[in-house]
């Protein structure tokens, strides 16, 4: 392998096709009119913030946006979490959120290829330690949001 | 470490030889280490001091009296006379040896500070501090009722001195500023300050991370109450820092930690304390560490400071030349060369400054990615976070094109 083969291997491998196109047009960015539910996170090591609004209806995700600036990492996964969790009630989603974290801090082995859809373009980022969190952080608010939910209802 | 001292510009193909870790390649490319105001890089000859003080003569100071004691007590004694004299300090005994800059002004904050702060007292800091250098200080408010004062920036990110002027009433007890701002660069009329400051009786304490390892620093000169600096931005081993005090101040002040060495005698009714600056220095100090830190000293004087500070004044320049035929890139802090350190924090277009750490690291350059422990200014700045490039003896023009083509590749990979 030339050098000129590693740099790209490596940045190819965390920068994946699929992460830049959602990173260049993140899907449901922005915020949710009459949102059942929000919540907002930083992430200390670079100061950015990440929001997350929700409509539920019936148990049910019906509307999930993103707000906030990142990097190219924290907005793709927070644009792929979006398309993911719509659709799926506040507990799959909780489930969900929590697999997607365990695999990506190495708790648990990251799914086969074709099982997470555009998430599967997430595994190159537990090669770059620092860079786990930036991919997780959407989801933390998505949990705490989910959290919320759950105990304004009860 | 052979530096001939009559060339007018520095050999940094043949510094480079004196430091083993830009020997390395990172991914097939030479080591382009561009965060030294991060933590600077090792000579050998600091790596050998700090490898000798163990393989040679390994034993607690002040104490033992036996020969390698002796040997470790004169070694880390020598080490504190270097740096009274690298500092143009009175003597040797106003300097205390701490971890870094950190524990330096926390030594002031909570020895000084407590004993002396009131309620209505200020202390005055200024708005591109690290947050070591304002933390403190809050803590230390909180416990006194005291409050904190910010001198703002300009938009050139100088500081706003007729603010200063403003805010330097006779309630401010202290006035704590940094030497060189480790995002913006600026160096600050440090001795205008200390001067102003004097005027109305408020004491002053300089952080000095960014710019001892970088200029001559001269602490008589300035007119400083406290100057601290961090060992390891300054090629010596972490672990190792420094505050120097004026001994005046030092003696009439309260301890800062308890325990052995910091003693004169002990009974369960009643301590007295050693002479500074051992009463400062509570336990076995970083003794390896701070003969490292003397020979970090030997090494920057050999090579010379005002040399040091030419060439990286001059990099600078030609970074900022450079940095700016890309026209995406933003950089923060419009001090002249002359009035700044190597320091250029910068962003590139839409790019995520972490996401241009990572792509700049496939090419083998190191540069910092974050807000740089200094979260005030980056809302100042209105940014969540920059790109950091920072320079030191072992850096030259070839790191700095290397670094603008990548960037250049970036804004290409990454372009919306």
């Amino acid at each position: 392998m030339t050098a000129k083969d590693q740099e790209f291997a490596s940045l190819e491998w965390l920068y994946q096709e699929i992460i830049l196109d959602h990173f260049k047009r993140p899907r449901n960015m922005g915020t949710v009119d009459g949102a059942d539910v929000s919540e907002e996170e930083d992430n200390p090591f670079c100061g950015d913030r990440i929001g997350v609004q929700l409509k539920i209806r019936n148990g049910v995700l019906e509307q999930v946006r993103f707000s906030g600036r990142g990097c190219a990492i924290s907005q793709a996964s927070a644009s792929m979490m979006t398309e993911k969790v719509t659709g799926m009630t506040v507990q799959e989603a909780l489930e969900f959120a929590e697999e997607f974290r365990k695999a990506m801090r190495g708790d648990k082995p990251f799914p086969q290829e074709g099982q997470w859809d555009d998430l599967d373009a997430l595994r190159g980022v537990r090669d770059f330690p620092v860079r786990i969190k930036c991919a997780t952080l959407a989801w933390d608010v998505l949990q705490r949001s989910l959290m919320k939910w759950l105990h304004q209802k009860s | 470490m052979i530096v001939p001292m009559e060339t007018e510009s520095l050999p940094v193909d043949r510094i480079r030889q004196d430091f083993p870790i830009l020997q390395r390649r990172i991914r097939g490319h030479r080591l382009i280490y561009l965060d030294s105001a991060a933590t600077s890089q090792k000579p050998e000859s600091v790596i050998n001091a700090e490898l000798d003080a163990y393989r040679k003569f390994n034993a607690n100071v002040h104490r033992g009296a036996y020969l390698i004691a002796e040997e470790a007590t004169a070694a880390y004694e020598g080490a504190r006379k270097k740096i009274a004299r690298f500092l143009n300090a009175p003597d040797p005994s106003s300097i205390i040896f701490t971890r870094g800059t950190t524990e330096a002004i926390n030594l002031v904050a909570y020895s000084w500070g407590w004993s002396h702060l009131k309620p209505g007292d200020q202390i005055l800091i200024t708005e591109m501090e690290h947050h070591s250098n304002i933390v403190p200080w809050q803590l230390i408010a909180e416990r006194t009722g005291a409050s904190l004062a910010v001198v703002p920036i300009l938009d050139d990110g100088t500081l706003d001195l007729e603010a200063l002027d403003r805010l330097l009433t006779e309630r401010v007890k202290l006035v704590a500023v940094t030497h060189v701002s480790n995002v913006l660069g600026t160096i600050n009329p440090i001795k205008e300050i200390c001067e102003k400051a004097r005027q109305v009786g408020a004491t002053t304490l300089v952080d000095g991370a960014q710019a001892a390892p970088h200029l001559s620093v001269d602490v008589t000169a300035l007119g400083c109450d406290f100057y601290a600096l961090s060992g390891h931005k300054m090629l010596g081993p972490t672990g190792s820092g420094v505050l120097y005090g004026r001994k005046e101040i030092l003696e009439a002040m309260p301890p800062f930690l308890g325990g052995g060495e910091m003693i004169r005698t002990v009974t369960f009714e009643k301590t007295t304390f050693n002479d500074v600056p051992y009463k400062f220095e509570a336990g076995t100090p970083a003794i390896a560490q701070a003969i490292g830190l003397g020979a970090a000293v030997d090494y920057l004087e050999a090579v010379g400071r005002e040399r040091i500070r030419a060439h990286e004044k001059a990099l600078t320049a030609y970074a900022l030349t450079r940095l700016q035929e890309i026209p995406e890139l933003t950089i923060y802090g419009k001090a002249p060369p002359d009035g700044r350190g190597g320091v250029i924090a910068f962003n590139a277009g839409d790019i995520h400054p972490h996401d241009l750490a990572t792509f700049l690291d496939a090419y083998g350059i190191c540069i910092r990615a974050g807000h740089h422990c200094a979260q005030p200014l980056m809302r100042r700045l209105n940014v969540a976070a920059t790109a950091r490039i920072s320079f030191y003896l072992y850096n030259d023009e070839d790191d700095i094109d290397t670094c603008t083509t990548a960037l250049k590749k970036a804004l290409e990979f990454f372009g919306r």
